[in-house]
This record gives structure tokens, C-alpha cells and sequence, in this order.
């Protein structure tokens, strides 16, 4: 009996384990790598943070027993709580610490000198206890004793408790949770502006014909370029204490939530322009027609055929829009003034009061919003999605003078905001010495005499940009072919689809806070990284890992799915299809993730913030920095430079496109 | 034209196992909760032109995917050239397969796509060139192969598909619905080519269509399928004069549709007729289907001799013009509801002077009455 007739007459009813093959596994090693690339980057350091947020500290005198000799034998031993419950000495209120209070004892012992004879003996009671001699740390239950002078030297480290007290105190503390209205204020009115403003624009441009729609559609493309706080810096120019247009805001200060408004309008209405440009470009034409004919006036065929058509892609926007301007930091540290909000409050608590627990659990608050935004926003993508797929019509807009006039105008309305704030940007970084001497000169851009970095860090911009464009990039389009070609293993699947588009929902706020917890601990393998351009390459390319993972699964989609079966049966491996087929079908796609990633690398403040080391300033970072510190015209011109950059950087990725295309995909072209 | 076996071993095995080249046995198929295929046995003989029909959903696409190993069967066993295949990943598996895309790469072209199999195995470029090209002429595209495959038509890319996927002389070649996406020209032109081919490469293929047209004229046998179970394996004329199912009758060209019982004579009995049928399983008195297909529907003017003949005279109802015939729709009182279609051709539509409304003598031949057991309504 054949090996094959014995499987033939053998249990009809086992079930078959398909035999994985070695292109298979090669794919869940691939995956699996970049799968634990995006736990250690981005689970493990969000647990970490959360865990933080639940971290208390406290002194606990209690701990430490304590004898006293003032040249009569020892006293009686005590505890160091037992002498606080009798003096007071020490309030509740300095015991309870952060991880990196040192606390003296000294104050319990109001009769104390340096020069007094007296000796002291001290224990820990518990067994972990630790306290500190000098930079000593002094363990064990033992009686260690020390002369008066060197007692002086002896301080108290906090104990660690899990629990809820930090949100007790956050949410006690009005300063601290008024940001959350702030935040959710700024947020709401900014998004309803915003959304009103691209819509308008986009509704010109695909419905009306009116002249320059090209030009229209790059000037709305241009806050893009820029980082979120140099519209901030423009605000300054017109409407701060020595602004040109002051006069405008009638005794108001933009110093505040006006000015958060109108810079967050002005970065936000690129995205919330791309969004609803694509939803009206959907809509069908067959419903005009069929308006037309049942004799809808204008307003009402508005009503009921664009809005209706539209809706999700306004919804979709709206929450885009909510989610970036609650999540963004450097526009309000540039121009909120004394207006506290949640992005920022971290960013105070960290770097300014250096009390990380409270910094996490603003995190947390921060997250829920976020999370939300970003939720509904998924659902919403969903559905348009399922809009795109009916067979339409597209729209022919017919030429109406009078309306076309008037989109028009309202398109230059829209183009003098976003290129006078940028001009506005540019103009003051040639000024000599505003208001004072309004000369031209070059000397802000003299960046070595300034803090923040020099021209150091606009390279070292650069060399992240690069670094991340091109790794960045790898490892999405990677992750992303493996997830969404792999065979079988649908659970593995499942969870990287999951940690592929956490990204998007954190914000970079959080992401870099959480950074710190978890890489700048000393007992963590990856400690290494620790403020090196690498852990800033990292945490950049994770920041934005969702958009261009989405961009490389919509082309992998696009591709025919019987390729890896046809490959499989002429005996190829994977890999060969991967380089041959793939990539090169897919490469318009992949310059676009790149391209993507490298201008956010350059204009991203949040993430890096908290990340940065005197050797690895960026460019972003100094143009906050440099305005923190006063110097707001080379502020502007740092933040201008950024632009120029990313300008040419689309310019080359448009030249390399088109190249490409011709050179790699002349099959395209019949 | 000739052409050789790629590699030692591959294609047409010289020392032929006994026995089915290809045996599946006891094959399930679950996608959850849901069965597609349930305990499917089937054996294919070398060189044997096979087509899985059915409609769609019935399994059939499925079935032909755990050959491939594209989607492995949850229980059961392929055994393939005497190897048991079962659980082999489709790279480890012997066959070529052709999609109703096409699945051509597009950045490469003709050339490049039919050589993609070829590359990578130590063989010189000369002798990889040559064999594109011998392959490329088999298809009848000589001139096409510095193409890309989207300046070529629907028809001339399945070509360079079927090239592609016979250019490492597979044991197996799997065909899943390849014509459906072409024009009806093409696809009865590509229909006689893909047939011509295999004949003269003798490789055992499978082809899965809807198509019943396409899988009479071209294979040797057919398998139909429906909801995951085979109803009928057979050759063309088998599965089209001897249904062995309700299903697969109906499925199958066209049919006339007579309720009613078993009588105790062995006859059918429907409305007021008796008729006498071909031999059958079926039980007195159970409810039946009385099966004919309107070509095999005889019609006169007048009576013939005989009574016991199935004669009936009928009105003509209705009459359609098909182009090469005449359908007829009849009616009788003796067959209360149920009504007839027949075929007619257009000579003896003539000779019968058929109009509506008039009368005409149908004979309904014993042999062509195939009676099966009715099914829940």
C-alpha cells in the first residue's frame, strides 16, 4: 500500500493542517518584526504612561525609625512620624511627592545644628525601605548611625502606591481641568470654521467655473508645509501689543483664544479641504439633472443634492479637524497667552514643573477626546467609502458669470488669508528691528547666536526628515503588504491592522510623554536610544505611521489579488514578487508615504518636544524655542525656512514622480 | 507544433502511476459556520479535460482553490501523480492556473510575464528566451511579446495567461472560469483554442464555469455541482440525455416540467394522462417531476396508430420565433395546468402549417421521459 492510498483510506473526517510554506513564514517573521516595532514603540510606551498616571509618590515618615544621643546614651526609639504627629513640622502637603522628591528630615528636629555633638541613629522598618546618605542609598533594617554633621546629608526618597489620587488632585485642581473645556471650546469653534471655510472653497472649486482653480487648489495646500505655530507667529506680527492691524481686534488681545482660532483655521483648512473637495467630487450628476427637471430652485437643489451628498465627507472632516486642533501644541504655546489648554497644560507640567505623573494623567484626559474624534471618524470613512463605489456620474458645473464672479472672489478672500499670514511670516523675519527700523537684512537668520539650536538643528531637521521618509517608509509599505496579502493567520492580522492605526488616535503630545517613560528607563534594553536622532526618527515615523499605512493598503488593494497565487504556482517566492511586481506597481503610492512623512518630520513639533537633546535640536523645535525666548523674527525665519524645504521637497517628489512614471510604468500609457 | 517538456520529470509523467492521476476523497470545506463543499469524491484520469459547473456559490470556485492550495480544505485528502497533496502549500504543488482576471503583471511585459516562471532556475537566458517564444507561438501571438499586457485585447491577455501558466510544463492546469470576462465572440473562438491545445499537450485540466454551453462543447467530463455536493460526473451527452438529478436536468439545457404520482403500472401519471416512461427507481404512488426536453417533443398534424404511444392532441398557444426554430407552447385540457414547450424546426414548422390557436398531434417518446422524485413544493 502507497504512502497516498493509506491517506486515501485513513480517517476521513481529520482535519487538514495546511502545511505553511517558507514564503508564509518568511511573511509572519516580516510581519512579526514590524508588528514588535510598533508594540515597542508605541504599546509599551502608552502603557507605560498610563501606568505612570496611576503612579503616586509619597514620603512615608512612618518608614524610618530614628534614636537620638545628645551625650546622654540613646533615647527612646521613635519613628520619624511619630516626632511629625508631635511638631507638625512637616505639612501633608510635602509628603506627597513626585518620583523625584528628596526630602530632608531635618525640619523634625527644630533644635538641630551642624556643629551640635548630638548623634543620631536611623533604620528603615521595612525590609525594601531605602533612604539616602549624600547620593548613598541606605538599605537594610539595620541602625546606621551619624554624626550631626553628617545627618544634614541624610534624605528621604518617596514610596511608589498605585491608585487614582493623581486624578483626584487633577480633577481638584480647577487651573489644571478647566484646560479640558478650553480645549474642547477652542476645538469646537475652530472646526465649525474651519469646516465652513473649506467647504466654501471646495464648493467654488468643483461647482462653479470660475478661472485659476489650479492656483486655488496649491494655495490651499500650503499650510501643510508649515509647522502648526508659524501662523502664530504671523498672528503676532499683525495683532500682538505692536501688531500692524492691532486696531482691528478693538481692544481685544490675540493673545489667546483668538488667536488659537485663526491659526488653527489656517493649518487645519488644508485637510479639512482635501476631505470635502473629495466628497463633493463624488457626487452625481444624475441628481442635478433630475433637480433640474423637477424644477428645484438653486437654494433648494443645494439643500437637497449637495448637502445630503456631502454629508460625510463633512462629518468625516469636521472630526479631522476637531482632533488636530485639540491634539496640537505649538500653536497655543506660541499665542494662547494665559489661556490654558490640555496640549499644553503636558507640556508645562513636564518640562516646566517636571512633575511627570500629572503630565501622564493630562495625557490620559487628552486621549479620550482623541480617541473619540478618531472613532467616528473611522465609522464615516467607512460608509463614504461605500458612496464611492455606486456608479455616478461625475458633475460638468455650467458657466454662471454672476456666480462665478463671486466664487471667485471669495477664493481670493480665502488665498490672501493663507498666503498674507505666510507672507506676513516672511516679511518680518527681513526686518531689521520691528517696529522700530523696518530695513531689510538677513540677520535673522544668523541662527548660531540664537538659542534653540542654530543652523544645527535645521539640519538635523533635515537628516530626520530624510532618515524617516526613507525607513519610514520601508517599514510601512512592508507592514502593510504583509498584513494585507499573508495568508491564514488571521488573528496576527487582526492585531497589527489594530496597532497599524492606533497612530493616528494619539496624540503626539502623548506619544513623546510617553517616550520618556518608557525609554529614558534605566532597566529598559532600548535605554540606549535615549536622546539620540534615532529615538526621534522612531517616534516620528510612528506618529505617523496610520495615513501612510492606509495610502499603501488603498494601492495594495487596487492590485489584483491572484498575483501571490500566480507567483505561487510557477514555484517564485515572495520576495520576487515583492520587488519585481509590487513595489514597482506600487511606487506613485510609495513616494507619496514618503513625501508625506518627510513634511511632517520637518513640521512636527508635539512628539519631539519632550524628546530632543542638545545634540539633536530641530528646526521646528528651535523656532518654539527661539519664540520662547523673544527671538520671534528668527522664529519666523526658521519656520520659513521649514516651508522653502518642504516646498522643494514636493517639488522633487513631483519631478521624481513624473520621472518615474515614465521610466517604470510605461505600461500605464497604451 | 511541439513543444518539449520544460523540465525532467514535469508535464506528462513517462512512467505512469495506476490508478486516477488526481483523487480527491471525502473533501470538506467549512468558511465558518458555513459548509461549501461536503464530502466531495471525485477521480481524474491523466490527460482528461475536466469542467466543474454549476451556478455560482455552488462550491465549485472552491473546490478548484484546494486543489491549488489557495484555500486548503478542512478535512478530507488530494492526492496528486500518486503524492498526497493535502495539506502542501500551492509552491510545493505541481500545477499552472489561469484566473478570470488574467492576473498579468502589468509592469512587465508579454515576454517578461511568460518567462517569470522560468527565471530563477539556473537556465540560461537563451534557452529561456526560446522557450517564451515557442510558447508564445502556441498561443498564437508570435509578434506580441515586447508588449505590456494592457495594450493587448481581453482575448490576446488570456493567451499570454494560458502561456504563462503552461510555461513550466505543469502536471495539473487549472482554468477558473478563464473566458467569462471576454465578448461572446472571443470567448467560442478562445472556447476551441484552449480545447485544440490541451489535446495537444495531453495536460489533465480542470476548468471551473457557469457556462453550460462552454463546458458541453469542451470537456471530456463534466462534474455538476450544487451547494457544495456533486449532483452528476459524466461525459457531455451523459450529464445532457441522463440527468441523474432534478438539478442537473434543469440546469442543463432546457426542460418541460410535468407533476404527478407513480402509478401502479409504472406509468406517470399527470392531469388525466398516463404516460409511459423510461425505466425507474421511483415508488407507487410517490409524488414525481415528469421530465422532456422540448427538442424531443414530437409534433404531427393528426393522429398516429397506437394509444399507448404518449400521443395527445394539444393547442398551439404560442408561437416564438428563435431564428433556427420555432418554440412552441402547448396546451391540453388532459394536462390541466401544466403546459409544453416545444422545438420546432423551421422546415417542419412549414410542412405543420402551425398558427396560434390551432391544433397539433404531440407525441411525447417513452425514452425521453425521465421521471425523478419531487422535492419539498
Amino acid at each position: 500500500m502507497t504512502d497516498a492510498a493509506q491517506a486515501l483510506t485513513s480517517g476521513p473526517r481529520m482535519r487538514v493542517k495546511p502545511k505553511v510554506s517558507r514564503d508564509d513564514w518568511l511573511m509572519r517573521l516580516f510581519m512579526g518584526v514590524i508588528a514588535i516595532y510598533l508594540a515597542v514603540t508605541l504599546v509599551f510606551p502608552l502603557y507605560a504612561m498610563l501606568s505612570k498616571s496611576f503612579s503616586t509618590y509619597r514620603i512615608d515618615l512612618g518608614a524610618y525609625g530614628i534614636q537620638i544621643d545628645k551625650g546622654e546614651g540613646w533615647s527612646k526609639e521613635t519613628t520619624l512620624g511619630t516626632l511629625n504627629a508631635e511638631s507638625n513640622a512637616i505639612r501633608a502637603s510635602e509628603l506627597a511627592a513626585s518620583s523625584d522628591t528628596r526630602l530632608s528630615p531635618l525640619a523634625l528636629f527644630p533644635d538641630f545644628s551642624f556643629r551640635s555633638p548630638t548623634k543620631y541613629r536611623l533604620k528603615n522598618l521595612t525590609p525594601g525601605g531605602v533612604f539616602l546618605f549624600g547620593s548613598e542609598r541606605v538599605a537594610g533594617t539595620d541602625w546606621h548611625e551619624y554624626s550631626s554633621n553628617d545627618f544634614r546629608r541624610i534624605s528621604l526618597r518617596p514610596v511608589k502606591d498605585i491608585g487614582a489620587a493623581n486624578y483626584t488632585r487633577y480633577f481638584s485642581t480647577p487651573s489644571l481641568f478647566y484646560s479640558i473645556y478650553n480645549s474642547l471650546f477652542i476645538a469646537a469653534i475652530s472646526t465649525f470654521i474651519t469646516v465652513l471655510i473649506a467647504f466654501g472653497f471646495a464648493y467654488a472649486l468643483s461647482r462653479s467655473c470660475m478661472r485659476f482653480k489650479g492656483i486655488f487648489r496649491l494655495i490651499a495646500m500650503v499650510p501643510i508645509l508649515v509647522p502648526s505655530l508659524l501662523p502664530g507667529i504671523a498672528l503676532v506680527y499683525l495683532f500682538g501689543n505692536q501688531g500692524v492691524l492691532k486696531g482691528l481686534l478693538f481692544g481685544h488681545t490675540i493673545y489667546g483664544p483668538i488667536g488659537i482660532v485663526i491659526g488653527s483655521v489656517f493649518f487645519t483648512l488644508p485637510h479639512a479641504f482635501i476631505i470635502i473637495q473629495t466628497a463633493l467630487s463624488i457626487s452625481d450628476a444624475r441628481l442635478y439633472e433630475a433637480a433640474v427637471s423637477l424644477r428645484a430652485s438653486r437654494w433648494k437643489t443645494f439643500w437637497t443634492v449637495t448637502i445630503p451628498g456631502a454629508r460625510y465627507g463633512l462629518i468625516s472632516a469636521a472630526f479631522v479637524v476637531f482632533n488636530l486642533v485639540i491634539t496640537d501644541f505649538g500653536l497655543p504655546k506660541v499665542i494662547g497667552g494665559q489661556f490654558n489648554v490640555l496640549a499644553v497644560d503636558i507640556y508645562k507640567q513636564v518640562i516646566g514643573q517636571q512633575n511627570f505623573e500629572m503630565g501622564a494623567v493630562v495625557s490620559v484626559v487628552l486621549l479620550v477626546p482623541a480617541l473619540l474624534a478618531f472613532t467616528v471618524d473611522r465609522i464615516v470613512q467607512r460608509r463614504q467609502v461605500a458612496l464611492l463605489t455606486a456608479r455616478s456620474v461625475a458633475y460638468q458645473p455650467t458657466p454662471n458669470p454672476r456666480f462665478d464672479v463671486l466664487c471667485l472672489v471669495y477664493c481670493i478672500l480665502v488665498a490672501i488669508f493663507i498666503l498674507g499670514l505666510l507672507g506676513m511670516c516672511q516679511y518680518a523675519a527681513l526686518i531689521k528691528f520691528w517696529p522700530y527700523n523696518l530695513s531689510l537684512s538677513l540677520n535673522n537668520y544668523n541662527f548660531d547666536v540664537m538659542d534653540g539650536g542654530g543652523w544645527a538643528s535645521y539640519w538635523n531637521s533635515i537628516k530626520l526628515a530624510l532618515w524617516t521618509a526613507g525607513i519610514g517608509t520601508c517599514i510601512i509599505f512592508t507592514g502593510a503588504y504583509m498584513v494585507e496579502k499573508m495568508n491564514g493567520f488571521t488573528a496576527g492580522r487582526g492585531l497589527f491592522q489594530l496597532f497599524a492605526m492606533m497612530p493616528m488616535a494619539i496624540p503626539g503630545m502623548v506619544l513623546g510623554l510617553a517616550y520618556i517613560f518608557f525609554f529614558n528607563e534605566p532597566s529598559n534594553p532600548f535605554n540606549f536610544l535615549y536622546g539620540t536622532l534615532a529615538i526621534l526618527v522612531v517616534c516620528t515615523i510612528t506618529h505617523f505611521y496610520t495615513v501612510g499605512h492606509l495610502t499603501a493598503l488603498t494601492a495594495l488593494k487596487q492590485m489584483d489579488p491572484e498575483f501571490e497565487a500566480v507567483s505561487a504556482s510557477l514555484k517564485q517566492p515572495v520576495w520576487r514578487l515583492f520587488s519585481r511586481i509590487t513595489v514597482p506597481v506600487c511606487l506613485p503610492a510609495i513616494l507619496d508615504i514618503s513625501i508625506y512623512v518627510f513634511v511632517n518630520a520637518m513640521t512636527t513639533v508635539s512628539a519631539v518636544v519632550f524628546l530632543y537633546s542638545p545634540d539633536t535640536t530641530l528646526a521646528s523645535v528651535a523656532v518654539l524655542n527661539m519664540d520662547d525666548a523673544g527671538d520671534i523674527a528668527p522664529a519666523a525665519a526658521m519656520g520659513m525656512m521649514i516651508f522653502y524645504t518642504n516646498a522643494t521637497a514636493r517639488i522633487i517628489h513631483l519631478v521624481l514622480s513624473r520621472g518615474v512614471m515614465r521610466r517604470t510604468q510605461a505600461w500605464r500609457a497604451r | 507544433m511541439r513543444v518539449e517538456p520544460w523540465r525532467e520529470g514535469n508535464g506528462v509523467k513517462d512512467s505512469k502511476p495506476s490508478g486516477p492521476y488526481l483523487s480527491i476523497r471525502d473533501l470538506t470545506k467549512m468558511f465558518g459556520s458555513f459548509t461549501a463543499l461536503r464530502d466531495i469524491s471525485l477521480d481524474i484520469n491523466e490527460g482528461e479535460f475536466v469542467c466543474f459547473l454549476g451556478p455560482s456559490g455552488c462550491g465549485k470556485t472552491t473546490l478548484l482553490r484546494a486543489i491549488a492550495g489557495l484555500d486548503i480544505q478542512t478535512s478530507g485528502t488530494v492526492v496528486q501523480g500518486g503524492e498526497d497533496i493535502s495539506a502542501l502549500p500551492p509552491s510545493e504543488r505541481d500545477f499552472g492556473i489561469v484566473f478570470q482576471s488574467y492576473a498579468l503583471f502589468p509592469n512587465l511585459t508579454v515576454n517578461r510575464n511568460v518567462a517569470y516562471g522560468l527565471e530563477n532556475a539556473g537556465e540560461s537566458r537563451d534557452k529561456i528566451n526560446g522557450r517564451v517564444s515557442d510558447l508564445l507561438k502556441l498561443v498564437g501571438l508570435p509578434d506580441q511579446g515586447p508588449k505590456y499586457p494592457a495594450q493587448l485585447s481581453g482575448g490576446q491577455q488570456q493567451r499570454v495567461a494560458l502561456a504563462r501558466a503552461l510555461a513550466t510544463s505543469p502536471g495539473l492546469l487549472l482554468l477558473d472560469e478563464p473566458l467569462s470576462a471576454l465578448d461572446a465572440q472571443v470567448r467560442v473562438h478562445l472556447r476551441h483554442e484552449i480545447k485544440a491545445l490541451q489535446d495537444r499537450l495531453g495536460v489533465t485540466t480542470i476548468m471551473v464555469t457557469h457556462d453550460q454551453e462552454e463546458a458541453l462543447s469542451m470537456a471530456d467530463r463534466i462534474v455538476v455541482m450544487n451547494h457544495g455536493v456533486i449532483e452528476q460526473v459524466g461525459t457531455p451527452t451523459e450529464i445532457y440525455t441522463e440527468p441523474e438529478t432534478l438539478f442537473v436536468a434543469d440546469f442543463i439545457g432546457e426542460m418541460n416540467h410535468l407533476g404527478g404520482r407513480i402509478g401502479g403500472d409504472g406509468n406517470v401519471k399527470t392531469g388525466k394522462l398516463s404516460l409511459a416512461c423510461a425505466a425507474n427507481a421511483l415508488t407507487q404512488d410517490q409524488a414525481i417531476v415528469a421530465t422532456i426536453r422540448p427538442e424531443d417533443i414530437v409534433l404531427r398534424n393528426g393522429k398516429s396508430a397506437g394509444k399507448d404511444k404518449n400521443e395527445l392532441e394539444m393547442t398551439v398557444e404560442e408561437l416564438e420565433f428563435l431564428g433556427s426554430y420555432w418554440r412552441v407552447g402547448l396546451s391540453s385540457p388532459l394536462l390541466e395546468e401544466d403546459t409544453l414547450s416545444a422545438n420546432v424546426s423551421i422546415t417542419l414548422a412549414r410542412t405543420l402549417k402551425l398558427e396560434e390557436g390551432g391544433k397539433v398531434s404531440a407525441e411525447l417518446p417513452k425514452a425521453h421521459i425521465r421521471a425523478f422524485a419531487a422535492t419539498g413544493g
